[in-house]
């Protein structure tokens, strides 16, 4: 930031956390771990919610049957992210998606990857809404959310 | 809740950067109110805030710092945090239990200091999850506006003329931040952040202090020449997980429905003669059009062509520049109502609209691609 043409003060905060992943984000995370998505399926609307989790905010009961859920999905949504910013979660340009992924009930948000995103001119011949997607895994994963590195194209 | 409620007096300080700190600000706008409605701090019978602690304003407890800029000194006051629209309402039910004749009402932000939008919205992703895949307020409008494009086939050029008549309208406002004279080609050439999304169909993070002063109906007619009825509000909460919601069928159609019953109106498009509405993003004008029943679910690209919301349209929507104009990201939701109060008293200078304007909509929204929205009714 440039300096100001008044006196300013420049302060930052930085304040450690340590929260709680709870069983089914403990749940959820040691399944991408070993290459696995994990939903929970709503015992009233019948739902499957991925990621996993512990009751359904519709219907507001308990979600306890858990069920493996498909590796391929459906493009929902995409945007083709160009800029840098706090907490970006790999160097731009990086695709934003929204995927439905098989036999579930919600969207799944993540990345679209696995093809040269340099030239957002060759990007937009390749993805297309309503594309089949596959998960593709990293090789060092931590039970984090980029376990899975991105969805390729089918 | 016809003519229980009024709005006496309004009071905003201008968008762009200033030099003066947090606390003198806040002061100097409760000053400017009480000033306008003829009162003293001593006249005041509530005070209720709107802030962000932390990420908009980096201090905590932030309403302990600026209670006394409030006027708030041995006040039952309260603060509220998310859509600052629901500050009115608070202040508006404390009138109506009776205990208090006057409120003030103030929404605090000043976003020239604080960090770009995307950081402190990153953080509204929890930090299992979303935060993780870096999603942002930006990022879910983008999968959001795409999603609206291809489902009802609205273009690109419809999105940008929201921008293109909305920076147009804040060079009419000397309070906006960012105002201009551009073309739908100098939107749509703006720098391609987060495609489809360009850089000039994004708000700006800007300063607004705004404050107001409500009345009961008895103290109302006593003070003011010119009372602005609260007739209605509503409000309705979607899903948290973006992808656990319908992006195309959210939940203003429900807070619209909500205010407009109470304020008795079965024809929004006949009888609402000005709004002002919160569209961080451009294409969220048109989507909030049909939210609002201004026109038919789908149509919204449409109904921007026709002019319909244009400054002499049947409904001019956003004559200030709205939310691309001026962002001062908490406090955004009050600061349409104060927009249409002028509207209302005929007071807007350069931005009155056109027309005789006896009922107004105000709307906020909080939350990814519009997880909260507020909607309140106001009338002559």
């Amino acid at each position: 930031m440039e300096a100001k043409e008044y006196k300013t003060i420049k302060t930052e905060i930085r304040l450690p956390y340590e929260l709680a992943y709870g069983a089914t984000w403990t749940r959820f995370f040691e399944g991408l771990k070993n290459k696995t998505i994990f939903g929970t399926k709503c015992t009233k609307c019948g739902r499957i919610l991925v990621p996993a989790r512990s009751f359904c905010p519709r219907c507001f009961v308990d979600t306890d049957e858990w069920v493996e859920v498909s590796q391929v999905g459906t493009l929902i949504a995409w945007c083709y992210t160009n800029y840098k910013y706090f907490g970006m979660p790999t160097e731009p340009p990086f695709i934003g998606s929204l995927i439905r992924l098989n036999g579930t009930d919600v969207n799944f948000l993540h990345l679209m990857g696995g093809f040269d995103l340099n030239n957002f001119d060759e990007v937009k011949k390749i993805i297309k809404s309503g594309m089949k997607v596959e998960a593709v895994w990293s090789d060092d994963r931590k039970g984090h959310i980029m376990d899975i590195k991105y969805f390729r194209p089918l | 809740m016809a003519k229980q409620v009024a709005i006496v007096a309004v009071a905003q300080n201008a968008g762009a950067e200033s030099k003066d700190n947090f606390y003198d600000q806040a002061y100097a706008v409760t000053k400017e109110v009480l000033d306008k409605a003829g009162m003293t701090r001593d006249d005041i019978g509530t005070v209720i805030s709107a802030s962000s602690d932390v990420f908009h304003g980096g201090i905590s407890c932030a309403n302990s710092y600026y209670w006394e800029t409030t006027g708030a000194f041995l006040k039952n006051a309260s603060r509220q945090d998310g859509e600052s629209l629901f500050a009115l309402f608070y202040g508006a039910m404390r009138i109506m239990t009776g205990h208090y004749d006057t409120a003030l009402v103030i929404g605090l932000c000043k976003g020239s200091e604080n960090p770009p939008n995307d950081t402190c919205t990153l953080m509204y992703a929890d930090p299992f999850y979303q935060r993780g895949v870096g999603l942002t307020e930006t990022m879910a409008a983008a999968l959001q506006m795409r999603l609206y494009m291809e489902r009802y086939g609205i273009t690109e050029e419809q999105c940008a003329k929201v921008a293109v008549k909305n920076l147009g309208n804040g060079l009419r406002n000397p309070y906006a931040h960012k105002k201009g004279r551009y073309t739908v080609d100098d939107i749509l050439g703006s720098e391609r952040l987060i495609d489809p999304l360009t850089a000039l169909q994004v708000a700006p993070k800007s300063e607004g202090m705004v404050a107001l002063i409500l009345a009961s109906a008895k103290k109302a007619k006593e003070i003011a020449d010119k009372p602005v009825w609260i007739n209605g509000f509503g409000s309705s909460l979607d899903n948290y997980y973006v992808g656990d919601r319908d992006l195309l069928n959210g939940q203003l159609k429900n807070a619209a429905d909500r205010a407009y019953k109470m304020a008795g109106i079965t024809d929004p498009e006949k009888k609402i003669d000005v709004a002002e509405i919160t569209e961080p993003y451009a294409f969220q004008e048109l989507m909030w059009y049909e939210g609002l029943g201004f026109c038919k679910e789908g149509e919204g690209g449409r109904l921007m062509d026709s002019g319909f919301t244009e400054m002499n349209g049947r409904i001019p929507v956003n004559p200030s520049g709205g939310v691309l104009a001026n962002n001062p990201y908490v406090s955004r939701g009050l600061q349409r109502v104060v927009e249409a109060v002028l509207q209302i008293r005929g007071e807007a200078g350069e931005k009155q609209v056109p027309k005789t304007v006896k009922t107004a909509l105000a709307h906020g929204t909080h939350g990814y691609a519009g997880q909260c929205h507020a909607v309140a009714i106001l009338g002559r």
